[in-house]
């Protein structure tokens, strides 16, 4: 048997493979994720992102544990950076999440950024595909700290829960682009330190400026995730995200955003590819680097003719 | 893109101390590896399934507590029980030189104890991952 069949079969091992396979682009990746495709579609999946600090990771441990107390069953993606120096990373969010370990309706993996600046890793999207055809009910993305541009989230969840905590700074306008244009529902974590009130006033503000979402107004939600206090009645705001979202048809569209713009992605990487590999072919790649850097030829007619040439 | 060498780096017993373990993932990580870190206290059944639901090349076990001789063989029976016949366990910690012939037999490729070089520890990896 293979990957794809021994995980649709059930098999824990042969799912952490898969995710190994599509992370380092093995030969059969390609093949395996074909095998899944249809078995595809069935989990929903929510994004949890927020700024470095802001108990991300003790949050989807708290959500997670929060719906297998519905019955739900739980894959979870947690990703940190990787050093864009040594190339190596520190995975430490399962350190929040130990108490799942042993729970078979539960699966974490650990990923690395890999090179990806968007607050996922490069095959994030993969991953969530191969646990949505293992059958979880729920596939929780946690994404790496966030400043304010990483939104690559927003392409990839049903959901997007943006986590903020009091005291990161002085006032909410600064990050008031990106993250904050994204979540359908927000949580302001630490809700026992100083600061929360101001927090909670300045984003209910901005939310009711915010007029692009006519149809969703997102709510706000109070917790304190170490404690677990809070935790229930985000899961309800979620749920009725999920259930607003599907009413009014903006979760299809997401859906069919997502599946188109993965096609381009993947239409792209092709194409770049099949150009990478005949340039190698075209041979004499170096001297024309060299006569632009000459300037006796200019770039933008050596990239017309090596197109002509490839497209032939 | 290359095969990237995932590491698990856990603490499995009850002794709190975790700076050893902590210095071992930081020089994992300036080598380009990835590291997954689960932190103190781990029975060794969480470590077993961490390993696997991380899919990792290796696993290295940190214990200063002196229950090696009984933690360290009960993860490596549990790894190969899961069918992960190809991952590199290695051991670090207050480990008697008279305890690593019978980790070694168990299954622990190899013991590094106190003094050991980071750098011992990455080429060590670097030459028996799999």
């Amino acid at each position: 048997m293979n990957i794809a069949d021994e995980l649709l079969g059930g098999s824990r091992l042969a799912l952490s493979r898969a995710i190994t396979a599509v992370e380092n682009e093995y030969d059969d990746a390609v093949n395996i994720m074909q095998k899944l495709y249809p078995h595809t579609g069935n989990a929903h999946v929510i994004g949890i992102t927020g700024p470095p600090g802001a108990g991300k990771s003790t949050l989807t441990d708290k959500l997670a544990k929060e719906y297998r107390r519905q019955g739900k069953t739980v894959g979870i993606i947690a990703i940190d950076p990787t050093s864009p120096f040594s190339g190596g990373a520190i995975l430490g969010d399962r350190i929040r999440m130990n108490e799942l370990t042993l729970d078979e309706g539960v699966f974490i993996r650990s990923m690395g950024t890999r090179g990806s600046l968007g607050g996922l890793s490069r095959k994030t999207s993969e991953a969530i595909k191969i646990l949505d055809a293992f059958g979880f009910d729920m596939v929780l993305v946690e994404t790496v700290g966030v400043g304010q541009s990483e939104v690559d989230i927003v392409k990839t969840a049903d959901t997007t829960l943006v986590v903020l905590v009091p005291g990161l700074g002085d006032d909410i306008q600064a990050i008031k682009a990106g993250i904050l244009e994204i979540g359908d529902v927000f949580a302001i974590n630490k809700a026992d330190h100083e600061g929360v009130d101001r927090l909670h006033t300045e984003l209910e503000m901005m939310l009711d400026l915010n007029q692009e979402k006519t149809d969703w107004r997102p709510p706000v939600q109070r917790v304190i995730a170490n404690r677990g206090e809070g935790i229930n009645e985000l899961a309800e705001a979620i749920e009725k995200q999920i259930v607003q979202s599907k009413q009014s048809g903006q979760f299809s569209i997401r859906r069919t955003d997502r599946t188109r713009s993965e096609l381009l992605a993947m239409l792209d990487e092709q194409v770049a590819r099949f150009v990478r590999r005949k340039l190698s072919d075209y041979g004499k790649f170096d001297e024309l680097v060299e006569s632009v850097e000459r300037r006796e030829k200019n770039p933008y007619a050596v990239v017309d003719d090596i197109m002509a040439s490839i497209l032939r | 893109m290359e095969k990237r060498v995932r590491v698990l780096v856990a603490k499995p017993g009850l002794d709190g101390h975790d700076r050893g373990a902590k210095v071992v993932a930081r020089a994992l990580r300036d080598a380009g590896f990835e590291v997954i870190y689960t932190g103190l206290r781990q029975t060794p059944e969480q470590i077993a399934e961490a390993a696997l639901q991380e899919d990792v090349n290796v696993i290295a076990l940190s214990l200063l507590s002196g229950a090696h001789n009984h933690l360290f063989p009960r993860i490596v029976e549990l790894i190969r029980a899961k069918g992960m016949t190809d991952v590199l366990m290695i051991g670090g910690g207050v480990i008697p030189d008279a305890d690593i012939p019978a980790l070694k037999a168990a299954g622990i490729s190899e013991v590094f104890t106190p003094g050991t070089t980071t750098t011992t520890i990455i080429d060590y990896i670097k030459a028996n991952v799999k």
